[in-house]
């Protein structure tokens, strides 16, 4: 990606330059003289073949690279972690799949206090679930994230600058877009997609770890069935103690 | 009604086909020949009152008077809001009352003033008013009453707009691109009141502007003089008639958006709003998309775009060639890619969305359509530099404002090429390489252009000449101003600053930024005051400037040929002008003066080599 950038950087550097240098050329070689013997050539058909073939040419350049890397940022790899990010004015929680690789269904008319994911009580691959109701996500190194957002109100956007990658995060629709973090380190995650009043607060954090580092992470993480198990918990000791009060 | 048709029609019929066989019988014996009118002329209607003649006018060129002086009124009021926006930016808290929420209110009124209110109706409404009549050699719009409806939408539609910094909860701040769900939804200032009065407003706008853009359609298509052929007319004719075919077709979409949405807004259908999560709550909404508003939006917002740039491209053709003394390089070639980008603006929409969440297989589509826009573009930015070649260029303040579009312009569309490119955009897009890009491109060049046509047609409007030496500071100022302005915005995009932030804070990555934001700020702010020359002159030069005289700039097209200078109602006098040739016969071989004017028959420059386009 970065390469295209250079690339096009270079090359439309150089279109800029020679256009201003040609200009200031004419500007000292022609400013005007009485009676200066001016071309009278409305039209050169040559001349401008040349230019729409090598314009041609230039932009194919610069677009046939850009397509390729387009290409490859779109196929996400097979061996990709999955994140599931949720987005709200105005903060972020994140959804791992868990053991079984799979993100159960979950959607914004399910949520309650209880269910802060709108999971689907029904569905049996959500019950291993990973939920990280924090802005801060852990993520290996040289391992390809795909990366899938949903938003629960507005349209927001999961960026990282260092990243380079990013995507709107709408809500009704899962959009994705994929990334291999490869330094570790700490990095600042912005809403890049203008979501009201808190959108320019609206930041998170991106923790890139070695492999040990992230296995420990995930394990102190609570999957959903230990989050309804304590939910039940909960509201068990909540009707002990009323009964107790009885 | 089929008789009377027929009855009128019959002679004129007669008359056509006598002259048909005439020229084709003798066409080589009177080189002076020039078609005979098909259509015998109309009388106009006359103002006597001062509210006709000066309020409810019917004359082009008073509308177009209106129309400038309410559109930069509407500029003013953009480019105070954005002195704000820097302040902010630059000394975050320095003035206490910009809050977060007014931060967003103002970037939304700057962003859809500073586009549509300003920029669309100067172009459109002030220079399309004033200039097509004149240069197609019509005595007025074809539909003036039509036309004087028009300017007074416009009028409400603004003063709506501006109301809506008065009414309670303030302004919309959804950002100039009002998506929804945000838009609409208390989260962004002004969802209630401020959203309603903005759609409200750019309905009218369309409404009023489709009034206008079918005068200028139907008085291009239809009212042009004798002799006025298509490919003879001034290609600042060519960029307002393309740009307002655009429009046509533009607008209406931004009209159905901004009625779906007022509907979402008032009776909570879901055009465009899913179900949403507010406050624990879920909301009556199900199903919309809002995706599907941003394709309607950049199907209008794309074609807008060029709406304000095809106008631009056209008259800064005409200035350069007029201020070089020489014919523009390869008319034919202009007009084409004229069309040619117009057309293709329809097809380009979606490289505003690259990220937006839509299919990404619609990157490689878009990606192609919008590097292809490149090439005809590319070709009309050699064929300016190419008139410069071996021309007699007069240094004066239109052609420095030209010259100053140039340079901002190729250095927009080549960002534009970064962010065209689907694969460079993703980094870069909703950062402020975008903002850098769209100021250059979209709102510097304009202005250049705008303000050298001002230099340029000032004296035709008022009949004196504006100071050049004041011209020339305003010039420097404004050029070398906006590029400190937005030259380090590249960078700042670079280094991922997004846009639309109230605030940086301390991030990590931005302290560099810090001092660049100080600096743009001040860049900003002087920039802005040093307009106060522009209208320093303006304003003397009304009472004391040079008088112009006729054709002061010793140009070709038929504007500057009218009998009475400033031109007065009706145009032409007694008798409409007969055209001879393309506005660009300048140092023709073999002819005395450095120029011929349209209007000149070949029998008086009978040595000139005109070379037949
Ligand atoms: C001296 C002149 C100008 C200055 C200093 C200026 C400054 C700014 C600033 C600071 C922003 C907000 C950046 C952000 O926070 O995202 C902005 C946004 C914008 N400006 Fe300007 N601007 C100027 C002239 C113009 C002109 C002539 C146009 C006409 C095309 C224009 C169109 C816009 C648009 C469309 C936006 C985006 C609004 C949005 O994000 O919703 N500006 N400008
Ligand atoms: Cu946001
Ligand atoms: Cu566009």
């Amino acid at each position: 990606m970065d390469d295209t950038i250079n690339l096009t950087f270079w090359i439309g550097g150089g279109v800029f330059i020679l256009v201003c240098l040609f200009m200031v050329y004419c500007i000292l070689k022609f400013s005007y003289k009485e009676g200066r013997k001016v071309e009278y050539k409305p039209e050169d058909h040559k001349l401008e073949k040349i230019l729409t073939i090598a314009t041609t040419v230039g932009v194919i350049a610069l677009l046939a690279p850009g397509l390729i890397v387009y290409n490859n940022y779109i196929n996400t790899p097979k061996n990709a972690l999955q994140v599931e990010v949720n987005a709200w004015q105005w903060g972020w929680q994140y959804r791992l799949p868990g053991e079984d690789g799979i993100l159960g269904t979950a959607q914004v008319a399910k949520i309650t206090d209880d269910n802060p994911f709108g999971m689907n009580l029904d569905d049996p691959n959500g019950k291993d679930d990973i939920l990280i109701q924090d802005d801060v996500l852990h993520l290996k190194t040289d391992r390809p994230v795909k990366i899938l957002l949903r938003s629960l109100d507005v349209l927001h956007n999961y960026y990282v600058p260092q990243f380079r990658a990013k995507m709107d995060a709408i809500p009704g629709i899962i959009s994705y877009y994929w990334f291999e973090p490869n330094k570790i380190g700490e990095y600042e995650v912005l809403c890049a997609e203008y979501c009201g009043v808190g959108h320019y607060a609206m930041r998170a954090k991106v923790i890139v770890e070695n492999e040990d580092n992230y296995e420990n992470w995930i394990k102190e993480q609570e999957t959903f069935s230990d989050l309804i198990a304590k939910q039940e918990n909960n509201k068990l000791k909540t009707t002990l103690v009323a009964q107790n009060n009885d | 009604m089929s008789d009377e048709y027929n009855q009128q029609n019959t002679p004129l019929e007669a008359q056509s086909s006598e002259t048909m066989s005439g020229s084709s019988g003798t066409p080589s014996k009177d080189i002076d020949y020039v078609r005979p009118a098909e259509i015998p002329e109309q009388d106009l209607y006359h103002g006597h009152s001062f509210i006709t003649k000066w309020v409810f006018c019917q004359d082009a060129k008073i509308i177009g008077v209106q129309y400038f002086l309410t559109a930069v009124f509407t500029g003013v009021v953009g480019l105070i809001l954005s002195w704000l926006m820097r302040l902010q930016l630059g000394y975050p808290e320095l003035v206490p009352f910009i809050t977060a929420e007014h931060y967003y209110q103002f970037v939304t009124m700057h962003g859809m003033i500073m586009v549509v209110y300003f920029l669309t109706a100067l172009f459109l409404g002030g220079f399309g008013n004033y200039l097509i009549p004149l240069m197609v050699g019509a005595r007025d719009m074809v539909f003036p009453y039509v036309n004087m409806i028009s300017f007074w939408m416009f009028f409400i539609a603004v003063c709506v707009l501006m109301a809506s910094f008065f009414v309670p909860g303030g302004p919309t701040g959804a950002g100039w691109t009002l998506y929804p769900p945000q838009a609409i939804l208390p989260g962004t200032p002004g969802a209630n009141m401020g959203i309603i009065l903005m759609l409200i407003s750019l309905s009218l706008f369309v409404i009023g502007f489709t009034m206008g853009g079918l005068n200028y359609i139907i008085t291009i298509l239809q009212a042009r003089t004798r002799g006025m052929t298509l490919m003879r007319m001034p290609l600042t004719i060519w960029g307002i008639f393309t740009a307002t075919a655009l429009a046509m077709l533009a607008f209406p979409a931004l009209l159905v958006s901004c009625i779906m949405m007022t509907l979402d807004k008032l009776l909570e259908t879901s055009f465009f709003m899913p179900s949403i999560l507010q406050a624990g709550e879920v909301l009556s909404y199900e199903g919309g998309s809002p995706v599907l508003f941003q394709h309607l939006f950049w199907f209008f917002g794309h074609p807008e775009v060029y709406i304000v740039a095809l106008p631009a491209f056209g008259i800064v053709s005409d200035l350069i060639s007029v201020h070089a003394r020489k014919n523009i390089f390869g008319y034919r070639m202009m007009v084409w890619a004229i069309v040619g980008i117009g057309g293709l603006s329809f097809f380009v929409w979606a490289h505003h969305m690259y990220v937006s969440g839509m299919n990404p297989w619609f990157g490689f589509f878009f990606a192609t359509t919008t590097l292809i826009i490149a090439v005809p573009t590319a070709l009309k930015v050699y064929n300016w530099i190419i008139t410069l070649f071996k021309a007699n260029i007069r240094m004066n303040t239109v052609m420095l404002f030209c010259l100053g579009f140039i340079v901002t312009f190729v250095n927009g569309g080549i960002t534009g090429i970064f962010l065209g490119n689907v694969a460079v955009d993703i980094p870069l897009s909703d950062t402020y390489f975008v903002i850098a890009h769209f100021h250059m491109v979209m709102g510097i060049a304009p202005l250049m252009v705008i303000m050298g046509a001002v230099y340029h047609w000032f004296p035709l409007v008022t009949g004196r000449m504006l100071s050049e030496k004041l011209g020339k500071w305003h010039f420097w100022f404004t050029f070398l101003g906006a590029y400190s302005i937005y030259f380090p915005m590249h960078y700042l995009g670079f280094i991922g600053v997004p846009r639309r932030y109230f605030e940086m804070y301390d991030s990590p990555y931005v302290t560099s930024a810090v001092g660049m934001n100080e600096f743009i700020t001040l860049a900003a702010l002087i920039v802005g005051f040093s307009q106060l020359i522009f209208i320093y002159n303006i304003v003397t030069s009304l009472k004391i400037g040079k008088p112009a005289g006729k054709n002061p700039w010793k140009a070709n097209s038929l504007e500057w040929l009218t009998p009475d200078v400033p031109p007065t109602h009706g145009n032409w006098g007694e008798k409409l002008p007969v055209i001879y040739r393309w506005p660009y016969d300048f140092n023709v071989p073999g002819a005395k003066e450095d120029y011929i004017t349209q209007t000149t028959p070949p029998s008086e420059v009978i040595n000139a080599e005109v070379e037949k386009t």
